[in-house]
């Protein structure tokens, strides 16, 4: 209260005209900055359209379905690296998920209390590293141990299967569209299990007592009453974390060796939306080929748009039963 | 001596039938007759909430199948005691119990215990009614199938035993596949008492079941503990002094975590030996 | 331990197995987490740690095959991140003011809110196709200014989000208090409200910077980059991330050394940053 006096434009707040002044002043302030951020997501989306335009009057819907991708014919499309962006994503999934379920439950049922804060820590920590550095460290030391120690083995194994082999064969590359996937998945993990925690820690003390209380064990109590309880929150978090894997870039650029070829094999290198642009965004000559990429971009923020809006309404729809935010 | 009490308790029983005395107090009697084993022994219990020291030295036998009240004013250490009798204070850090509980013959705060079994012997109902995210049959279904492996058929006729147990089946039994917190707040303490029942625990810990409730349905339950204290030991924590009369065999009444007096209802009710005990129940305090 | 008459002693073995099963799996996942944290800071340090020298934070970045180091870049990420803190901040923390102090009623408040969460997670990159295209292509050039206002919307979001969310945890009761003085609306925001939630706000703004300091994407197209000292922000300018990114995938070893030594320091001031936010926080 003592430094409120030393501020000495606030003393004159007994002029009457001073203070209406900047009580309007100060709300048309807050009011205006809201307004911005409100405003941000057109001029984006407007912004995107309008620099696509031309790519999407020269290519029209064949955009989405072409994997051509071909700077000197001056021929785009966007499949290779839509389909980059999925199955990169859906790798990331597949790891990320269970992995965060795992961190989430042993933060909040398993870890003892003096190992708590430093665990959720760590964890916490790794979503706080730049995602360049995860690309750098993929590319030269992940890629390599993968290459040497994990990939023939995979191609040998899984390779030889019916059905899925094709996914898994090929020369032990290191960078690839599997390779992008599990550091993404390592970059989404932090996030989800995050989230996970949240919902796991709004389940009411006195419903998982109950069920204790009748003998069940803690699995037993995680898969009937917490699980059920935060189904719909559980879903929101891994949209949230998918809408991370889809968008992430440096990462991705890094490791999945820009190659704007269809390849069945995972093993394979491939591209994405994001590391396209990454790569070629600059180099780029020519009003068509910046065109085709910033559609490329429109593509991305509209599957981001869904896949974080529909995350927000599961999360919002399981706090407002709670009441609380996350 | 034995087989002559247990003569005496058929004949109340025929009495009773007769119509010829109130119901309640011809159980109660009937009760009292009985020869008192001891299903509980408590000795030298000590709890801690970290560095709290909530219960001071507690010693208490609890009566086999006779209904055990726990009052005291707010704060007493009521409701921690009971917390202890199936160890689901355990939940937390930093919170335990030293000292003893004797049941069947074996120390349950021994680090040996199995908690999960204890759980399935020692039953707890809650304060608030706790349905579980889940329609009303698979809320009762899912104690039993922890323990027991039983056809679809046996375990219908399980659930619709602990639910007329809990005299809950009429007004349920068309509603089965719905949702359990879709039922009122009345049915749904008498389903969390069903769901405790049809694990068929020994003893059943009640942690104030009727604080939440209208009088009509602490009727209910009240009636139905009555019913239940045939098969089952119960003890209840209540703040409702009337409550522990209407229903309790024995009261044990608690202040600043001390036991202070535990007797006979009708010996505290009416001619307590301490004076703390006298002050609370003429409502001097608390 | 006398086994009571009804349970199935096998089943319930079976079960307390399964949980022991899915237990040390949680534990697993965990480990795994925190194997890559440990892998990845290890092979950081011990890579980055042995290119650390005093020519990194003195000479400008050099051409292949020439010695030099990193100053320029550092400069101009410091110099970036700082401009891009001050556009992103006052506005993100007056968005945040409105949120929490003025849009109690208002029915616009919830869509605002959800763009920003929109946004918060939007990619990176997109910022800076759209940064491109509001101020490169109408400049023509790229430039410090359009990398500084990329950053700014990146840290805009998570400035407007823990702004709200701290304001929102002073009590109400303080602010009636302070209004039942008389005191106009904008000062019990300013000299009350601001006051309680300024560790969480300044919070909210560190996160941002540790945020934006890493950011590579946005900048990829805006403040692109410069193998020189800069003279202003009105032409493109070196920043660590996109020296990183070129240095490490060009060819020339030296290049790789120097991404390295770049790649360490950027980790170490982003995790630096993140603790002292939570002290501040854990403090409060």
């Amino acid at each position: 209260m003592d430094r409120e006096k030393d501020k000495g434009s606030f003393s004159r707040g007994s002029n009457p005209f001073f203070d209406v002044f900047l009580e309007t002043f100060f709300s048309f302030a807050t009011r205006t900055s809201a307004l911005f951020v409100f405003l941000t997501i057109f001029a984006i989306i407007a912004s995107l359209f309008w620099g696509s335009w031309p790519a999407i009057k020269r290519f029209g819907l064949s955009f989405l379905f072409s994997s051509e991708w071909n700077p000197v014919t001056e021929k785009f499309g966007a499949l290779v690296a839509i389909y980059g962006t999925l199955v990169t994503s859906i790798i990331a999934m597949l790891i990320g998920v269970p992995v965060s379920f795992g961190i989430a439950i042993f933060i909040t049922e398993l870890c003892p209390p003096w190992l708590k804060r430093p665990v959720a820590t760590a964890i916490e920590l790794l979503a706080a590293i730049p995602s360049i550095i995860y690309g750098m460290w993929g590319l030269f030391v992940f890629a390599p141990f993968f290459a040497d120690n994990i990939e023939p083995w995979i191609s040998d194994t899984l390779g030889q299967m019916p059905l899925v082999g094709p996914l898994f064969s090929g020369p032990p590359l290191g960078i690839g569209v599997l390779t992008a996937g599990i550091i993404l998945s390592i970059m989404v993990i932090p996030f989800m299990a995050a989230v996970f925690r949240d919902l796991f820690e709004v389940v009411p003390p006195v419903l998982k007592e109950s069920a204790y209380g009748i003998g069940a064990t803690t699995w037993e109590v995680l898969k009937s009453i917490v699980f059920p309880y935060t189904k719909i929150g559980l879903v929101g978090g891994m949209m949230l974390g998918l809408g991370r894997a889809l968008g992430e870039t440096m990462a991705v650029t890094f490791v999945i060796g820009n190659a704007d070829r269809l390849e069945k094999s995972l093993l394979m290198p491939g591209n994405t939306i994001s590391s396209s642009l990454a790569n070629q965004f600059t180099e780029a000559v020519g009003e068509i080929y910046t065109s085709a990429l910033i559609e490329l971009g429109l593509i991305l923020f509209f599957i981001t748009f869904v896949v974080l809006a529909l995350s927000k309404f599961l999360l919002f729809r399981l706090t407002q039963k709670e009441g609380v935010r996350t | 001596m034995a087989k002559e009490r247990a003569d005496l308790v058929k004949e109340m029983e025929n009495t009773m039938e007769n119509g010829l005395m109130n119901q309640q107090e011809v159980r109660r009697e009937a009760r009292g007759l009985r020869e008192l084993s001891i299903k509980l022994k408590v000795k030298n219990l000590d709890f801690y909430y970290g560095s709290f020291h909530a219960l001071h030295s507690i010693s208490l036998d609890i009566p086999e199948n006779q209904v055990t009240a726990i009052i005291g004013p707010s704060g007493c250490g009521k409701s921690t005691l009971i917390r202890v009798f199936n160890r689901i204070y355990e939940l937390y850090p930093r919170q335990y119990a030293t000292g003893e509980i004797i049941l069947d013959g074996r120390n349950i705060l021994s680090p040996k215990e199995d908690l999960n079994l204890l759980r399935a012997q020692v039953g707890m109902v809650f304060q608030k009614p706790t349905p579980f995210p889940m329609s009303v049959y698979d809320n009762i279904a899912f104690g039993v199938k922890l323990y027991e492996r039983l056809s679809r058929a046996q375990m219908d006729e399980r659930v619709e035993w602990a639910l007329r147990k809990a005299a809950l089946w009429d007004e349920v039994k068309d509603k089965l596949k719905q949702s359990g917190t879709a039922l009122s707040g009345g049915q749904q303490q008498r389903l969390c008492i069903a769901r405790a029942i049809a694990v068929k625990p020994e003893v059943l810990l009640l942690d104030e079941p009727c604080s939440a409730l209208d009088p009509i349905s602490t009727a209910k339950v009240e009636q139905l503990i009555e019913e239940l204290v045939d098969d089952y030991t119960i003890i209840i924590v209540t703040h409702n002094m009337q409550q522990a009369a209407r229903v309790s065999d024995f009261t044990a009444f608690m202040y600043l975590g001390k036991l202070i007096e535990f007797d006979n209802t009708s010996k505290i009710f009416t001619n307590p030996r301490k004076k703390e005990t006298e002050d609370y129940i003429t409502g001097r305090f608390g | 331990m006398s086994a009571l008459k009804n349970i199935d002693m096998g089943l319930y073995r079976k079960r307390r197995f399964f949980n022991f099963l899915i237990l040390f799996c949680t534990m697993l996942a965990t480990a795994f987490g925190l194997l890559w944290l440990v892998w990845l800071l290890v092979t950081l340090f011990a890579n980055g740690f042995q290119y650390l020298n005093m020519a990194v934070f003195t000479q400008p970045t050099p051409p292949p095959g020439e010695s030099g180091g990193l100053a320029n870049a550092i400069v101009g990420s410091l110099v970036i991140t700082v401009v891009g803190v001050l556009i992103g901040g006052p506005v993100g923390i007056l968005a945040g003011t409105f949120l929490s102090e003025y849009a109690t009623h208002s029915r616009i408040a919830p869509a605002i809110r959800f763009i920003n969460d929109v946004l918060l997670s939007a990619p990176s990159i997109i910022l800076g196709v759209f940064v491109y295209q509001i101020v490169v292509v109408p400049t023509g050039h790229f430039s410090g200014w359009a990398g500084a206002l990329a950053l700014a919307f990146i840290a805009l979001p998570i400035i407007v989000r823990t702004t709200e969310d701290m304001m929102k945890l002073v009590p109400n009761a303080v602010r009636e208090a302070a209004a039942a003085l008389g005191a106009p609306k904008w000062k019990v925001t300013v000299a009350i409200v601001y006051r309680a939630a300024k560790a969480g706000i300044l919070t909210g703004v560190l996160l941002a910077i540790a945020r934006i300091s890493g950011e590579t994407a946005p900048l990829l197209f805006t403040a692109l980059n410069n193998q020189f000292w800069t003279s202003g922000l009105n032409e493109p300018i070196a920043n660590l991330p996109v020296v990183i990114f070129q240095f490490a995938m060009s060819p020339y070893e030296d290049w790789q050394h120097l991404a390295w030594a770049g790649a360490l320091l950027i980790t170490v001031s982003v995790l630096v940053i993140n603790i002292i936010s939570r002290t501040i926080f854990g403090n409060r």
